[in-house]
Parts: structure tokens; sequence; C-alpha cells
């Protein structure tokens, strides 16, 4: 399961970055959200990885951390899926209008 | 009152003047000069008050604790030197006030000079009543900032303008060099208090950090002062309104690097480093200075050199390093204060009245103004250390400690004949000041018809003058317990034996001051020949100029390293741009491997393989490389094949036992998808392909370059992922979280717990982040222009109005309407399923997966699930979503909560917990949290939405816009 996970995460990534250095901004844009989602990913796994044993204490009282998964990359990721959200969609108005100013998607603002 | 809130008192009352000051009217120049005099009037005698418990070895003390964690408070210490100065701040300070009355036109906006004046006292107040040494550093930074806005406070002119950059350049860069110094004094101490850093004399000297320290204070000392290398910037600084030259450069702003010398004499002083760093700037200064001050043509340049070379010889005294040369040195400043500020007054006046300060048009003013020649005499005499007069002590003092033992070396031997040498050159200017403007013929070319000023305008002078005299025939009634005092501060209770009588016999420093007198005189006159041709600057090193130096480096760093840099990295392309900035985080995330070696697998068990979680892999990996492949020409294909990355990366959460993560980024992932979908609206379909053959090489040669850091970036991520994954994970914040997270959170869902109630200010951060996004897409979209080939009607449109025209019985639109018409109809019935769903989500979140995010999200899919299937005309009709005020009782929720807990006096978001037995629902929590979540949930569903509709919108605007330019 790691193995498989690492490699989605860097295929995630490599796909991400490939993206992030091509030059039409919807490109760019399909980039970023690949990479936000290997990153979340990535910080996700930085908890290691369990099977059934959610962050949800199931009996009131104190919980134990070595049964349960860690909750604080996840309390990480759940902001940062938010946060992810809210810069595609800065990203995507800047893009429009971009587009609309210089007549062009080239991310340099010309074409070139 | 004690006296400590005495001091305080005496320490705000210039900021306040200056704040009240500058509301003045621009021309109420009395009330202004009134207000400035009462003021330091006021502090005077407040001052004078505490002489009392001053003059006790037990210092006046004040502290108020501002940051006690970082040992900084507000501390305030008045002990004999700081009484000293503070009597030099205000007294000096009164006096200047009442003649810049007289002085500034009328014209000027005399309040602003004001209140920079009050502004500037306090903040040299607040340097010699500092306590605490980072607050001395401020203060220290305040008096630059204030010199600067004195300095340049006739802005129209360039010499203003110039003078006073290079002043706060200069002391401003020594003033961050004080600090660090500062910082690390308080690293060897333990503690910032001055108190406790003069107790720790030995420690400081006996460390290794000791150099460094003496550097970096002297750097701020010296840069201040106007040691040499760094005088250049006070000589620029007289292009100030001479009552600022008066002040700054005799009582205060110059003499704060003389008072942290001395200040911090006791625990630095007294050894080789401190005696060669001290001595030869202070040697060099003080002979540069004078021999500078003879050749000057401009009366205020004179005594700015004289300035300087005087405190080269006050810095040469701290240097010496035995205590009666601190004694010297505390007295030479005293009278220095005293004698040039009336000097510059004098020059003020003569520029004044004659509208000139030229050396070759100034002569014989003695018969237009006795009194003021007068005055100027005695205190151009006093400069000189002529007896009877205050100069004259503290000088004899220097030549007797320049002749004393003090290290053996050859520069200490030598001494002697640099101090007469240094007297010789005093004598020569100040006869050069005297005899050059108020001897000789009439001058002829004056502006104005000179003559004696207003009184009051002169009063100044008079009483500096008559000090002057005071001290220099009856000093021990005078300064001396004064002296002592300050004296006993730095060197301690026992004072070495001093005598501050006139006659001491016939000693070598009387000697000395003979030579000195009968070698300026004859200087003088051998001289008077070549000065009289009016040549600028002094011969010899005249080249030899530190301004030239200094705007040459501000040219190379500020113009020159900033246009190479730009030129090296700078790019108004983005795409270079991104390509650094991923090479670089490539580079920095590779260097540690390359470094250690790479990383192997760790020990950690894995976790057992499960075939269909490899071929959900194969399906994400799939669908992200498809996605790179098609996102140029196939927009859609790559955003549906984005969306399958994303379900991938959900249903991994689920499979690894994080249910809110999965939830929150499935729900996430259809708002995305709804997003790029309108966007797509307005984004013009790619058709050219630029290369219809082959690329050029180039081209191909950046593609393969970015194939290959992808990969890169791939790999890496992929190697470094399954080497964490694979070692064991250590004792982190997580245990407090989860065993933390019901007893005091009152929920069972550790994450949302972290969330709203441990974390709780991150997430009050990031939904303001989320409002502050929705705002600007709001307001990007009001003003947005579309690709004017993504105005018109899409294609699918254009072929259903096409179709609806060509039937007979059928009207444009008619098409759009039957669309999908069963699926619209489940969708708008689902409007209060998906809504009811929201509720359910937020109230189980604080102990199931769930919570104010993914219950927000939810609502807002309700929402927009509305406009896709009715129409943004039908929803906007029937239903009025107001996404500003979503986003507004949200945070005013969120930030009520967290201010609640402050009305039962705990910090910022504490929460509450307390089960209620509800009925029906039944047992359930009621958390302040719970508030909070809901606060959070308001603004996530108003920014949420406020994006969403106003792009939605925009089809509406479009039709609007064409309609008027079809219609009329």
């Amino acid at each position: 399961m790691e193995m498989v996970l690492a490699i989605g995460i860097g295929v995630f990534a490599g796909s991400g970055v490939w993206l992030l250095l091509r030059p039409r901004t919807y490109q760019v844009i399909i980039g970023l959200s690949l990479l936000s989602y290997a990153v979340n990913l990535f910080i996700f796994s930085m908890g290691r990885l369990k099977i059934g044993a959610p962050p949800i204490l199931s009996v009131p009282g104190v919980g134990d951390p070595a049964t349960m998964a860690d909750p604080t990359p996840q309390a990480l990721v759940l902001t940062a899926i938010v946060i992810g959200f809210a810069m595609t969609a800065l990203f995507l108005v800047l893009l429009l209008a971009a587009r609309g100013l210089t007549g062009t998607d080239h991310v340099n603002g010309r074409e070139d | 009152m004690s006296n400590g809130q005495l001091l305080l008192l005496a320490l705000l009352l210039p900021f306040a003047g200056s704040a009240l000051a500058a509301f003045l009217p621009t021309h109420a120049r009395n009330a202004a000069a009134f207000m400035a005099g009462a003021i330091a009037v006021v502090g005077c005698v407040l001052i004078v008050l505490m002489y009392g418990s001053a003059e006790r070895s037990e210092p006046v003390r004040l502290v108020l604790e501002w940051l006690p964690m970082l040992g900084i408070n507000v501390s305030l210490r008045l002990d004999g030197l700081a009484w000293l100065f503070a009597l030099l701040i205000f007294g000096i300070g009164a006096l200047v006030a009442l003649y810049a009355r007289y002085y500034m036109s009328a014209e000027d906006p005399v309040p602003r000079f004001f209140s920079f004046l009050l502004a500037f006292m306090g903040a040299m107040l607040g340097v010699v009543l500092s306590g605490n040494l980072v607050q001395l550093v401020f203060f220290w930074e305040l008096t630059s900032l204030f010199s600067f806005l004195l300095i340049g406070y006739w802005h129209h002119t360039a010499a203003a303008r110039d003078g006073a950059r290079m002043a706060l350049t200069v002391t401003g860069a020594g003033g961050l060099c004080l600090l660090v110094g500062v910082l690390l004094i308080g690293r060897i101490v333990g503690s910032y208090e001055l108190d406790e850093v003069l107790n720790a004399g030995g420690l400081i000297r006996s460390s290794p950090l000791y150099v460094p320290v003496v550097v970096l204070v002297l750097l701020g000392a010296f840069t201040k002062s106007a040691q040499f290398p760094f005088h250049f910037w006070l000589p620029h600084a007289m292009a100030a309104p001479t009552p600022v030259s008066a002040y700054l450069h005799s009582a205060t702003m110059v003499k704060a690097g003389i008072f942290l010398m001395t200040r911090l004499w006791p625990v630095l002083a007294g050894t080789d480093t401190w005696f060669y760093l001290v001595v030869p700037a202070g040697l060099v200064t003080l002979l540069l200075g004078a021999y500078a001050a003879i050749f000057q043509q401009d009366l205020k340049g004179l005594l700015a050199y004289s300035t300087i070379s005087h405190l080269g010889l006050i810095t040469l005294l701290l240097g010496l390093g035995s205590p009666l040369s601190a004694v010297a040195a505390i007295f030479h400043t005293v009278n220095h204060a005293i004698f040039k500020a009336s000097l510059f007054m004098a020059a003020g006046i003569i520029d004044h009245e004659t509208g000139t300060r030229d050396l070759r048009k100034l002569s014989g003013l003695f018969r237009y103004m006795p009194i003021t020649g007068t005055l100027a005499m005695v205190a151009a005499a006093s400069m000189a250390g002529i007896p009877l007069l205050n100069g004259f002590l503290s000088k004899e003092m220097f030549f007797a400690e320049a002749v004393e033992n003090h290290t053996g070396s050859l520069l200490d031997d030598s001494l002697p004949y640099w101090a007469t040498l240094a007297g010789i050159f005093s004598v020569t200017y100040s006869l050069r000041f005297i005899i050059g403007v108020f001897f000789g013929p009439p001058a002829t070319d004056l502006p104005r018809k000179p003559h004696e000023p207003p009184h009051w305008m002169r009063f100044p002078v008079e009483l500096l003058v008559l000090i002057c005299l005071l001290i220099g025939v009856v000093p021990s009634f005078t300064v001396g317990p004064l002296l002592a005092n300050a004296a006993r501060a730095v060197i301690g209770p026992d004072l070495p034996y001093y005598s501050l009588a006139i006659w001491h016999g016939v000693t070598w420093a009387l000697v000395m001051s003979i030579i000195a007198m009968i070698g300026g005189v004859l200087l003088f006159l051998g001289l008077r020949a070549y000065l009289d041709s009016g040549v600028e600057g002094p011969p010899l090193v005249r080249e030899l100029k530190g301004q030239r130096i200094f705007e040459r480096i501000l040219v190379v760093i500020s113009w020159q390293l900033a246009r190479t840099l730009e030129r090296a990295f700078g790019s108004k392309r983005l795409q270079p741009q991104l390509r650094i900035v991923v090479v670089v985080a490539l580079a920095a995330a590779i260097s540690p491997l390359w470094l250690r070696g790479m990383v192997s697998e760790g020990t950690l068990p894995l976790t057992a393989f499960d075939p269909a979680f490899a071929l959900l892999w194969a399906i994400g990996a799939g669908c992200a490389i498809a996605a790179a492949w098609q996102a140029k020409f196939h927009r859609f294909a790559a955003l549906v094949l984005l969306g399958g990355a994303g379900l991938v990366s959900s249903i991994t959460f689920a499979w690894l036992s994080a249910p809110d993560l999965a939830l929150t980024q499935l729900l996430v992932e259809i708002v995305t998808t709804v997003l790029l979908l309108l966007g797509l609206r307005w984004l013009p379909k790619r058709i050219e392909e630029p290369y219809p053959t082959s690329p050029p090489p180039s081209v191909l040669l950046r593609r393969y370059t970015d194939l290959a850091i992808a990969v890169t970036v791939g790999i890496g991520i992929a190697v470094i992922s399954y080497a964490v994954m694979t070692r064991p994970l250590g004792e982190s914040v997580s245990r407090y979280f989860v065993e933390r997270a019901y007893i005091g959170g009152g929920g069972t869902n550790v994450v949302n717990v972290i969330l709203v109630d441990f974390r709780g200010f991150d997430t009050l951060g990031e939904v303001v982040v989320l409002c502050l996004v929705g705002l600007t897409v709001y307001a990007l979209l009001r003003r947005f222009r579309p690709a004017p080939e993504s105005v018109g009607a899409p294609e699918q449109q254009r072929l259903q109005d096409e179709f609806d025209e060509a039937a007979p019985d059928r009207s444009p639109g008619d098409t759009v309407a039957d669309y999908l018409r069963i699926p619209r109809l489940v969708m708008q019935w689902l409007f209060p399923v998906i809504a009811t769903f929201a509720v359910y989500l937020f109230m189980r979140g604080h102990d199931l997966p769930g919570g104010g995010f993914a219950a927000g999200i939810t609502l807002s899919i309700a929402f927009i699930v509305q406009y896709m299937a009715a129409g943004t005309r039908w929803v906007e009709d029937h239903l009025r979503v107001l996404p500003l005020r979503w986003m507004g009782l949200g945070l005013l929720i969120a930030s009520a909560t967290g201010a609640g807990s402050w009305w039962f006096g705990y910090p910022f978001l504490t929460t509450h917990v307390r089960y209620l037995d509800w009925p029906i629902v039944g047992k359930f929590p009621v958390a302040s949290a719970l508030m909070f979540d809901l606060g959070i949930f308001a603004v996530v569903v108003g920014a949420t939405l406020l994006m969403l509709v106003a792009l939605a919108h925009q089809s509406l605007r479009r039709t609007r816009s064409s309609r008027t330019a079809e219609g009329e």
C-alpha cells in the first residue's frame, strides 16, 4: 500500500509540475490542482497509513493515539483542501480577466 | 506623584506636545513656540526636582512590564549621568525653542518644525532615560528618524533632502548594528536591564562575544557621533535650519553616541580592544575635524567640523579607559554643548541679519552688532580653550590625560603631541571665526543691512555665554557637584582625585595650552593670505570625501546591484520564473539527499497490499497523466480527468481512515468542477496548432527540460514519501489532541475538535482568507471584460436557436427549456434534501465526520444545483441568496464566539462544553465551539456562493450588453 500511494503521489506531483511549466493558463490551473492533490496526500501520509482506524473516539473519554489515525495531518489537510478551492477560484478568475485584457491565454501575457 | 511617575511624565510631555503641535494651524508660530518652550521648561523643572533622588547612589526607576517573558520592559532609570544629559536636553531645548521663534520665518509651516523638534526632544530623552537596552535602541532609532525630518525640514531644497537622507542612512545603519550589539549583550548577561548589564562588566569582557559586541556598539556610537570614517554626514546636515543645528549638534543627536559610550563605559572600556578601536578613531576625528574646520568658507561648516573635532576629543578620552579621562569626557561633553549651542545660535543670528554665512563675504560686523560680536567672541574663546572659560578647564583635563601613561604603546606616548596639534588647530579656527566675521573692513556686498537681532533672539546666547563664564570662573560652585554625580554613575562611588581649579601650578597641561595658543595664533597669521584667497575645502585632504564614497556605495547597492540582479533573475515572463521557482525548490529538496546520502527504506511493517487499491491508483495515475497531456487542446476532457484524479484521492482518504477528508474532498471536487465549467464558457477554444509540422528545436528543448524536471519532482516526492511512510512515527502533538479531545473539547471527532477548538484561531484566519478570496473574485468579475471571441452566444446555443427558428411550431429557447427536463425537476426537488443533509453534517460534526466546512460546501452545492437546474434568472426571482450577508454574519458569529470567552475571563476562543438533553434529538453536546463552527459554516456558504454566483452571473451580463448593442 505504501509503495502504491508513494508512486501515486509521485505521478500526481510530476503531472502537476509538468502542467505548471506549460505556457497556457488553463494548463497551469489544472497543474496547480493536481499538485495540490499530491501535496495534500503527501501531508496526509506523514501520519502513516492506517486502515479502519479513523480519528474518532469510540468511547467518550481519553483516546489512545496508537490505535487511531493521526488527527494532526488530517486537520492540516482539511484546511488545505478548502484553501485550495479558494486558490483555484481566484486563479480561474484571474485567468479569465487576463484572457480578456491581453487577448491571449499565454502565461507570459503575450504570444512568443 | 512618585519620582518614577514624574520621570514618565517628563518623557511623555514632549511626545504629547509634538502630537499637539502637529494639529496647530500652519502659521501658529507663537503658539507652537510657546508650547515647545513651556514643555522644555516644565521638563527642566521636573528634572531639577529629581536632583535630590539622582544624587543618591540609587537611581530613580520606573518599570512597566511589557514583554516580561522576553525580558523587554518599559523601564526608566535616572542616575547622575542621565540627569545631566536630561538637563542639557531640556535646558538647551528651551533656549532653542525661544531662539527658533525668532529665527523661523513666519512663512514657513512653523508648528510642524516644533512638532518635529519636540518629538526629537522626547526621543533623545528616551535614549538617556532608558533603563533597558532594547528600549534605548528603540529611542535611538527614533532620534535618527526625527533628525531626518528636522534636517529635511526645508524639503524644497535638494541640499536638505540629500543631507537628511545621508544622516538617516548613516545613523540608521549604525542603529541596526547597535541593535545587534545590544542583543549580543543581552545574550551574554541574560537580561537587557541596564542595572544588570552594568553589574556584569567582568562577564561581558571575558565573553568570547566581547569583540563583536564592542565593534557593533561602537559602529552605532561612531555613526551617531560622526566619528571618522562616518563623520561626513554631519557637515551635510547643516542644510537644516540653524536652531536644529544648534540643538542636534551641540547637546543632543551627536551626543547620543557619546552618551552610549559613556553609559556602557563601565562594562566595555578598559581593555586593549577598546583602546585600539576607540582611541585611533577619536584621534583621527579630532585632528581631521579641526584641520578641516580651519579651511571652511561657510560659517556653519566651520562649526560643523569643529563639532566633529570636539566629538573626536571626547571619544578619545573615553577610549583611554582611565576613570579620570571618563570624568574629563563627561565634563567636556557639557562644556561643548554649552559653547557650541551658543556659537551655532550666533552664526544663525549673523546669517539671519546679514543674509549670508559665507566667510568670504562677511567682514567687520563688530561695528553693526557689538553685543552679538562680544558674545560670539567669548563663546569662541571657550571653544579655543582660553582660561577663565569652561572650555579651558576640560581641555586642560584632556591635556593632562594625554600626558598620562595608559598602555605604554607608541600611540599612547605620542598622544601629547597630537593633542597639542589639535589645540593649535582649534585656536586657529576660533580665530578665523571671530576675525573673519567681526573684524576687518566693513562688508560691502551683504544681501541685507546688518544690525543687532531682537533682544529675545539674542537672549539664549547671552544665557549660555554667562554659563560658560560661570563654569569657567567658579567651577566647583557650579558644575562641580553635578559632574561628580554623573561621574559616580559611570565609574562607581569612589571618584579619583581631580580638581576643577583654574590654576594647578605650572604643569605639562598648562605648557601645552600655552604652546597651543601661541601656535594657533601663528598658524592663523601664516595661513591668512591662503584663507583670504577664498579656496573652498582643506588642502591635502580635499579629495578625501567620505560623502563621495558614501554616494558611490549607495549607487552600487541600490542601483547597479539591483539592476544586475534584475537582469540575471528578473523576467517579465511568468513561464521562466515558474521554472526558476520549481528548480530552486527541487534543488533545496535534493541538497540534503546529496549531502547526507540517499534515504533508504524504513523499518515499519507495511500495510497489507490490496489489489483493489492498486487498481484505484492505476486509474488515478492514468487520469493525472492524461489530464497533463490533454489540458492544452481538450480542456473539457482535462477537467473530467482532473475530477477523476480528485475522486481517487477522495477514495484514498476514505480507505486510509480519514473520513472527514474524504467527505470534504468529494464536496470540494464538485464545487471546483462546477466552477471550472462556468469558467470554460469564457475561454475560447484553442484550435490553431502553432507548429503544423514539428516544433522548432528551442521549443522541443524546453519541453524536454520541463519533462525532465517534472519526472525528477515526481520521483523525488515518491521516494521521500515512501521513506517517511515506512518509518515509525515519533511522538507528536497528536497525543495531546487525542487525549484531550473529549475531556477538553467535548467532541469525539478529533479532527473537528482540532479545527474548531485547539487550533480555532488558525481556522478563524482561514475563513477570513476565504472571505477575502470571495470578495476579490467578486470585485474582479464586476469589471470583467471577456475575450472578444467568447462574447457571442456559444455554439450549442446557436445550433439550438437555429433549430427552433427553422421549426414552424417552436420559438427560440424552447429546446433549452426542454433539455433534460426530468433530471432538472429532480434537481429542483433535491434542494430541501441537500439542505437537510447539510444541517445533518453540521450537527454531527463535533462527534462524527462532518462539520462546518463540509456542511457549508454542501449547502452551497444545494444552491448551485438550483442555478444549474432552473437557470440564473429563475433562481434569482424565487430565491434571494445574499452571499455577502452570509459571510459577514459568519465572521461576526465566529469572532463573537471567540471574544465571548473574554467575558468570562478566559483567553480568546476558549471553549465551553456542556451536554444537554434535548427533546426528540436526545443527548447533544452544546459546546461554544459549535457556535464557532456555525460561523465557519456561514462563511463557507457565503464565500463559495459568492464566487460561483458571480461567475454564473456573467451569462446574464452578456445578454444585457449585447441587448443594448442590438436594441436601440
